[in-house]
């Protein structure tokens, strides 16, 4: 078999530390090759060697079978290899032409020469089936588009084997749909693809053969098709894993938070949500399952103050507290995992320690009369850090250098660690692999058996479907309908999310009982 | 190369090559550089006066530069600093000229009064932040231009018509005889001791009190800073005043210290503008404010001396200063050389 790509025995340090060590990894022409790993075992290092922004310290690199030095991305560009970044590269008020162009802009007496770049560019996309307008303005598309952006970007450069860092991380589910298909078709057309992520559902749907590392060392390769996501989960985390959360029947009894007739506006004045009801009660966990941008952003943001109510009542073990300032609403006994971390959650350049101090700064015992007790800040952190297991070389590490799944873990361990009678947990597993998703969950099912009311917003069916003791299915602004997560399926709550609420039911204004 | 080795080499690089740059200027320019830097030598250290002198220099430049790092740690951009010291400064000088009252009384009083003035200065566009999103940038320049005008108008009403206003009242006074016996009557005066004592204040405000932590947490992040239920517009606007009160003090350090007085000015004292420059070779820090001071105000002071000493027409004199400062500022440039030059020597071996 021909290999486009090999990387043998790959060793990368920096300093004392061991990031890649002894990694093999080799691509396949025309195959889909995953490249599988917890968050910080080193797969982005390992492709930062391959894509010329870190030299190894051992190993070598064979390209179509020729020993090469990648000494910088202009090497891996000429040698055919593109990366689509999960975090898009993309000047957000240029058109999709202008960014791909970037940087090495055609010319035609010294003016730039778009329209033969945008007429290539509008070839390309039909070719791989991609259907980007090459004249649309970054920030006018969808995020998936943003994506095919990127891809186009790769192919217009002359890529032949393109690096997929985490591409689903910010997708919605039929996105992700329709990216599979675009991977399938570039391999039809020719291309090899290499593809970072933790997700085994994607691994198994789209992979061909799968290379493992864990904590830096490569642990070997297999082919897709012999294993199942048991198998290679257990490779990843050197252990056992359990995906269907384990958890006991709930025990609902008065209601927590009470939603009555809510409307929200964005900042257009646009409603967002529209005459929304909902409840949660002690002891259990209502899933809100729905495609992102319906309204749960919005829905979350007036429950907790962070943005206005036009009309409605948001009701706390019956206490209306509409409209009130996010401090009270915390000091109502609310905890909010936001959807957002390095936004909301997080400030990045202040010390993890800092940070989990977050929202108890201003109280006792840490601060008195306005005087802050640093030293009992790193003693809450040392006991957060230690009880969440958050990993990290202590309370003084900036909180921009922890992986985003301990950044995570110490936001639900500031949260939890309050004891709030009511727990939102938005989007509470993004980004994270499996041994950090399972961790999260049965923290969120902990708080529901101490007698707590749990919210939990995702857009990912399978997290809804096993946490929650009810799902509520938002579309556009309303609850369309509320199931019982062992009495439905994932194609029951795809269409209700995709509006195709049966015709007679009661219009959507029901109210969640 | 150990953190530490790069962390001392790189001023002391930085320095030598601003200088090194600045002697080749002089050169091409048909000057001697050892006469130059002598009597930039001599205009900061020559003698007991001279120390003196600059010292009172550095004085007001700690405070402006205390007053731009203060909003920097907030996430503010305070350009506004040279026109709270200007009203910092007529405010205190018309409270010493106004009233005679125990120096224990008078003397804070005309010192409050500079640094309500500043802060009220720093209000304004903090809380056209707050409420409007309008950018503070915009309205602290306009608010220079606003402070510069009205204290000339000000200065002409009280004085009758005259530019400047009657000296101050002892009372008031900010000089000492004790500092000035022992500096051969320099203008150094008890202001300096104020201004250090304010660098201690920003430092406690800043990593001692629930308000630092806010304003340091709304510097970085407002929409985390909401999220965690902090009054972001509140701290905006208090970053603002105090940012104004530390710039009015400058202001009081020439109104109760060096001068005596107010006079009406025909532009800019050019101090609030250099506090900028100060604040961010401090890195924004207390202790840095310290060191970017003594910078500025050393070079600002000695570079008086080398028209007179060496015959270097004042306009070169002020380019070779602005390119040590440059050198001093491009730190990071130096150390990306040396962290370099060390790699080299490494792969080498």
């Amino acid at each position: 078999m021909e290999y486009v790509i090999e990387m043998l025995n790959i060793r990368k340090e920096f300093g004392n530390f061991v990031a890649n060590d002894n990694i093999t990894l080799q691509l396949e022409k025309g195959e889909i090759h995953a490249l599988l790993g917890e968050n910080g075992a080193g797969k982005s290092t390992l492709m930062n060697v391959l894509f010329g922004l870190y030299q190894p310290e051992g190993g070598e690199i064979r390209v179509r079978g020729k020993k090469v030095d990648i000494s910088n991305p202009n090497v891996a560009n000429d040698l055919g290899i593109g990366m689509v970044h999960q975090h898009f590269m993309l000047v957000e008020n240029f058109s999709v032409t202008e960014n791909i162009i970037l940087g090495s802009e055609p010319t035609k007496m010294g003016v730039t020469n778009k329209k033969d770049a945008a007429q290539k560019v509008a070839k390309l996309s039909e070719q791989y089936g991609l259907n980007v307008d090459p004249y649309a303005i970054i920030e006018d598309i969808s995020v998936g588009m943003q994506q095919r952006v990127e891809i186009l970007k790769t192919l217009y450069r002359g890529a032949e084997i393109l690096i997929f860092d985490e591409p689903t991380a910010s997708l919605t589910p039929q996105e992700i749909t329709e990216l599979i298909q675009i991977m399938k078709r570039l391999i039809a057309e020719g291309k090899s693809i290499i593809l970072i992520t933790h997700k085994l559902k994607e691994i198994m749907d789209v992979s061909d053969r799968v290379t493992v590392i864990r904590k830096g060392q490569g642990i070997g390769t297999v082919t897709t098709s012999e294993t199942n996501p048991n198998e290679l989960a257990a490779l990843m985390v050197g252990r056992q894993v359990t995906f269907k959360t384990e958890k006991g029947p709930a025990h609902p009894t008065e209601e927590t938070l009470t939603v009555k007739d809510l409307v929200v506006e964005d900042y257009r004045g646009v409603a967002k949500v529209k005459n929304l009801n909902l409840a949660v009660r002690k002891g259990e966990i209502v899933g809100i399952a729905g495609i992102d941008g319906n309204g749960q952003s919005e829905l979350i943001e007036a429950i907790t103050g962070l943005r206005k109510v036009k009309s409605g009542q948001i009701l706390i073990h019956g206490k209306d507290v509409t409209g009130m300032k996010p401090r009270k609403v915390t000091e109502s006994g609310v905890g909010h995992i936001p959807q957002d971390r390095h936004k909301h959650g997080l400030v990045l350049d202040f010390p993890i320690g800092h940070n989990i101090a977050l929202q108890t700064y201003y109280t006792a015992p840490i601060s008195k009369s306005g005087i802050m007790d640093y030293n009992k800040i790193t003693e809450k952190a040392q006991q957060i850090i230690k009880d969440f297991d958050v990993r990290t070389q202590g309370p003084h590490e900036p909180a921009r250098a922890l992986s985003g799944g301990n950044q995570q873990k110490a936001i639900i361990g500031r949260e939890v660690d309050r004891n709030p009678d009511l727990l939102i947990a938005a989007l509470p597993t993004r980004g994270l692999d499996v041994g950090a998703i399972e961790f999260i969950h049965s923290r969120l099912i902990e708080q529901r058996d101490n007698g707590k009311a749990v919210l939990l917003i995702s857009f990912e069916l399978d997290e809804v479907m096993n946490v929650s003791d009810r799902i509520a299915v938002i579309h556009d602004g309303e609850i369309v309908d509320v199931v019982i997560p062992e009495e439905t399926t994932e194609q029951e709550l795809g269409l209700l999310m995709a509006g195709h609420a049966e015709k007679d039911k009661k219009g959507g204004k029901h109210r969640v009982e | 190369m150990s953190n530490r080795a790069t962390n001392l080499l790189v001023p002391i690089v930085s320095v030598v090559l601003g200088l090194i740059v600045g002697a080749i200027i002089m050169l091409v320019s048909g000057y001697s550089p050892i006469e130059g830097y002598a009597a930039l030598w001599n205009g900061i250290f020559g003698d007991l006066y001279t120390i003196g002198e600059t010292l009172r220099q550095i004085t007001p430049y700690l405070l402006a530069g205390l007053a731009v790092a203060f909003a920097f740690r907030s996430g503010l951009f305070n350009i506004g600093v040279e026109g709270q010291l200007i009203v910092g400064w007529f405010a205190a000088a018309y409270v010493g000229v106004a009233v005679e009252l125990p120096k224990i009384i008078h003397l804070p009083l005309a010192i409050l009064a500079a640094a309500v003035a500043g802060a009220l200065w720093g209000f304004v566009p903090g809380l056209l932040k707050a409420k409007f999103r309008v950018h503070e940038v915009i309205v602290t320049i306009m608010m220079n231009y606003i402070a510069l005008h009205v204290t000339n108008a000000l200065i002409r009403t009280v004085s009758e018509g005259g530019d400047r206003t009657e000296r101050i009242f002892a009372s008031a006074s900010l000089r000492s005889e004790f500092l000035e016996n022992l500096t051969e009557f320099s203008r150094l005066h008890l202001g300096l001791l104020l201004a250090l004592i304010m660098v201690a204040v920003m430092w406690f405000i800043l990593e001692k009190t629930t308000l630092g932590f806010e304003l340091k947490a709304v510097g970085f992040n407002q929409h985390a800073s909401e999220y965690a239920g902090m009054n972001v517009n509140k701290n905006i606007i208090m970053a603002m005043v105090i940012s104004g009160a530390f710039a009015g003090l400058a202001g009081a350090m020439e109104a109760l210290g060096t001068f005596e007085y107010v006079s009406s000015k025909g532009g800019f004292t050019g101090i609030g503008f250099d506090g900028i420059a100060v604040a961010l070779l401090g890195m924004n820090t207390p202790l840095g404010v310290i060191f970017g001071a003594t910078l500025f105000g050393s070079l600002k002071y000695g570079a008086l001396n080398m028209p007179n000493a060496a015959g270097i027409p004042i306009e070169i004199v002020e380019i070779v200063i602005a390119v040590i400062i440059f050198f001093v500022a491009s730190g990071y440039i130096i150390r990306l050389l040396l962290l370099r030059a060390a790699g080299k020597k490494k792969e080498a071996k």
